[in-house]
């Protein structure tokens, strides 16, 4: 339909649905079959010996294949945080919400995922208690899907 | 090099909302690049254009809506989609083949009509793990910035002052969407879209429509008497995944060193003398600072504060307000070549900085905190 924007300039408002069929393949498939079973998965590289969350097929840095797997830690150190406050197309939860890189223990990488659990009434306080370093641990969701939000966040461990 | 190419002219197109399409708008730079050069639609040996298939613009198979706007009608022609700058390297590669005596570079993109950037940069990131957690470029570039911030000193008044810096340079920029005389007060009190990042640090969505006219040695000496000759390139590109990632450092370093090397650069403080950068977030424009080597690890936020990169310091650094003052995501790094270009020339008209200008260096980035780079060095 043709209508008028802000200055009055004639526009045509357009939208589209494309539709998609993903496939997951086996790796990200058993990975998340894990966390049905509440277990976060890595897979070890037998050249530079890191362990990968989420697991992988190979490793990016080798280039060679992955197929070790393992079982890591549910709970590990923030290593970058921040705070999301405001509405965005495809943002996870109502804002304020906390995005975070966290190292779990037994990897050797960043697992990006939200922190929760934390009082966010005045985001402008959430830095007293949100901290680079802090220790947190992955809170399930009672009802699993096989899906990346089978976690609900990572919550401070006191 | 066995042969030379410069750049002969460059076309840009204002960065706030204009009413005209994008056709007209492809157009318009085009032929007046031309008629700068002085040369009809039919010398132009190839064209190498950079825009985007379905997310900017609305249109898929994108180079068959704009081609004929483009000058390009039955021409051996190629389109980039990423980084616009590689445009210009696969030019420069097309001309160096000898089989082309001129090449038309262009970088088109309409912001204006194209939703946010945060919703199209979603689509950046993989179906099953990131997307659902809500990624886009302003998430990764608060994650990226905090990790910077901790991990090099870097204070956030330092990055403020970057957009203090570079909207004072846009008022001098009749191109820019966005120029103001701010002080970093207003910069730190502006809303915490994603704390650590403010909404001013945050670069807008704009127009870009820039064309650039290359050609081999003899052809540009016959056309220009100011060639800005094609001196180095080169990119590197990080892990995916930003968990992979050093977030605090990157891969700008590789890829201003394979430029530099390119250009035989030794010590790129002295002998780079204008730098356009794409900064999108603020924090982003002192990292590059250090990836580029203008200063030491962990030093971007006191390399501002010398004033080095103000326009009339030694190496001044986004004098036309930068991604800051006019962000046309697709076309932003070849927009940074053109203006460098100018400066060389001395036709940046009041943006034009105060030092001499012989060498100049172009920087891109795409995808999320830096991923991808791409470094270009021209030169008188």
């Amino acid at each position: 339909m043709i209508t008028r924007d802000k200055k009055g300039n004639p526009i045509l408002e357009a939208e589209a649905r494309i539709p998609y069929e993903l496939a997951l393949g086996p790796t990200v498939h058993r990975f998340f079959e894990g966390f049905k079973q509440r277990k976060i998965l890595g897979t070890r590289c037998h050249a530079c010996g890191r362990v990968l969350v989420p697991a992988r097929s190979f490793c990016p840095r080798c280039f060679v294949d992955m197929n070790e797997w393992v079982e890591v830690s549910q709970e590990g150190r923030v290593l970058s945080w921040a705070v999301t406050n405001y509405e965005y197309f495809g943002m996870p939860t109502k804002p304020p919400f906390i995005q975070s890189l966290i190292l779990l223990g037994g990897t050797d990488c960043g697992f990006m995922h939200l922190i929760g659990g934390v009082d966010l009434s005045d985001v402008d306080r959430v830095g007293r208690i949100v901290k680079t370093g802090m220790t947190v641990r992955a809170v399930w969701r009672e009802s699993r899907t096989g899906c990346i939000m089978d976690i609900q966040h990572f919550a401070p461990v006191d | 090099m066995m042969r030379r190419v410069a750049i002969v002219e460059v076309a840009l197109s204002p960065a706030g909302e204009s009413a005209d399409n994008y056709l007209d708008q492809v157009y318009r730079v085009c032929r007046e690049v031309l008629d700068k050069a002085g040369i009809t639609r039919e010398d132009v040996g190839t064209v190498v254009s950079a825009s985007s298939d379905v997310f900017h613009g609305g249109v898929s198979c994108a180079n068959a809506y704009y081609w004929d706007s483009g000058a390009a009608f039955l021409k051996n022609g190629t389109r980039q989609d990423g980084e616009s700058l590689l445009a210009f390297s696969y030019a420069v590669m097309r001309i160096l083949t000898g089989h082309y005596d001129t090449a038309l570079v262009l970088g088109l993109c309409k912001g204006s009509e194209n939703p946010d950037n945060d919703m199209i940069t979603h689509f950046f990131t993989d179906p099953f793990y990131q997307r659902p957690l809500g990624l886009n470029e302003t998430v990764a570039a608060g994650l990226q910035m905090r990790a910077y911030l901790e991990h090099s000193g870097t204070t956030e008044e330092q990055c403020a002052r970057v957009v203090v810096k570079n909207l004072g340079n846009a008022l001098r920029n009749p191109n820019a969407h966005r120029k103001g005389r701010l002080d970093v007060d207003t910069v730190l009190r502006s809303p915490k879209v994603m704390d650590p990042l403010k909404e001013l640090e945050c670069a807008p969505k704009s127009e870009g429509f820039v064309a650039l006219l290359l050609a081999s040695e003899d052809k540009a000496k016959k056309l220009t008497k100011r060639p800005v000759w094609f001196r180095g390139f080169g990119s590197s590109m990080d892990f995916f995944y930003l968990g992979d990632r050093d977030m605090g450092s990157g891969v700008l370093a590789q890829a201003a060193k394979r430029a530099y090397d390119m250009a035989g650069i030794r010590d790129p403080v002295k002998e780079i003398h204008v730098a356009e950068v794409t900064e999108p977030y603020a924090f982003q424009e002192l990292l590059w600072y250090e990836g580029l080597g203008f200063c030491g690890p962990g030093e971007g936020g006191k390399f501002l504060d010398t004033g080095a990169t103000a326009p009339e310091g030694s190496l001044p650094v986004n004098p036309s307000g930068g991604v800051l003052a006019a962000n046309p995501y697709v076309s932003r790094g070849l927009c940074r070549l053109a203006e460098v270009t100018l400066q060389i020339r001395g036709q940046a008209g009041e943006r034009q900085v105060d030092r001499e200008v012989e060498t100049g260096l172009a920087h891109g980035t795409h995808g999320f905190a830096g991923q991808f780079h791409a470094v270009a060095v021209v030169g008188a």
